[in-house]
């Protein structure tokens, strides 16, 4: 118990971790039909990427990773109103949250 | 502690994560994001990054997932539906995310020894606390990046104030 305790974890351990959301991600953004869903699985994707970040910046034992992290967090702020209020236009006009039936842009 | 800390909170980040993916209702997505977002924050406290494990509580899964979940119920949205669109999206989906995930984990794991491993606190020398490392170079090497970056968010509020608007 005291050596479990005391147990270290690989680098890569949280590096692979991140890559199973990030895939998770991808899957969801490739497989959800609801807009905000579609939208949720980007935030996924970008903290599974933050996650990244701060993991090298613990190898490197430097702060830019983490500083980087801080940014990509204030610009996913930023998109996540944009986002939303170009959601709450599309189904203003169109009435509907389902992908496949907002392809205005596919004829 | 650092192991009991990352098995527990990355299991939990990957139950969540997989319950955004399988849940078909929206707000039960949303909050199944506050709780990957939530483990993330531990995970990054365990790999010393204090104030980024605050900064996730309060921006991430207190700011960004109120207004998800005021979108959602703004907007009423309910149980999504299976078009036939979505069969394509399901043929390449898991396949492509599985290989991404295959090459991800392939090159981590190959790199293993390199990568090193990690101890709870980090690299801090208890001395200076993260926070005031992280201030010190965001205050005097990158003080421009920071300030556009207020820029950029008033920019993000008028354009979600002119898209969200009514048409008189």
């Amino acid at each position: 118990m005291n050596s479990f305790a005391a147990a270290q974890v690989p680098i890569a351990a949280y590096l692979i971790l991140a890559a199973v959301l990030f895939s998770i991600g991808v899957a969801a953004f490739l497989i959800k039909r609801n807009l905000i869903t579609v939208f949720m699985s980007i935030e996924l994707m970008l903290n599974a990427v933050n996650l990244t970040f701060v993991a090298f910046s613990h190898m490197w034992h430097q702060v830019s990773g983490q500083i980087f992290v801080f940014f990509v967090m204030v610009v996913a702020a930023a998109e996540a109103a944009v986002g939303l209020a170009i959601i709450i236009a599309i189904f203003r006009t169109r009435q509907t949250l389902n992908v496949d039936q907002i392809d205005l842009m596919k004829s | 502690m650092q192991l009991a800390l990352f098995i527990i909170f990355g299991v939990l980040a990957v139950a969540g994560a997989l319950n955004l993916l399988l849940q078909r209702h929206p707000i039960n997505s949303a909050l199944s994001l506050v709780v990957v977002m939530m483990s993330l924050a531990v995970l990054y406290w365990s790999l010393g990054a204090e104030f980024l494990a605050a900064a996730q509580v309060i921006v991430y899964s207190g700011a960004i997932m109120v207004f998800f979940v005021f979108v959602i119920m703004l907007l009423n949205a309910g149980e999504e539906e299976r078009t036939t669109g979505s069969r394509a999206a399901y043929l390449v989906g898991f396949p492509g995310a599985a290989a991404i995930f295959c090459l991800l984990s392939f090159v981590f794991l190959s790199e293993r020894r390199a990568l090193g491993t990690t101890n709870i606190g980090g690299y801090l020398n208890h001395l200076t606390s993260n926070i005031s490392e992280i201030s010190t170079v965001l205050f005097t090497k990158l003080l421009l990046p920071f300030e556009v970056t207020s820029v950029l968010i008033l920019v993000a509020i008028l354009g979600a104030v002119v898209l969200a608007r009514k048409e008189q």
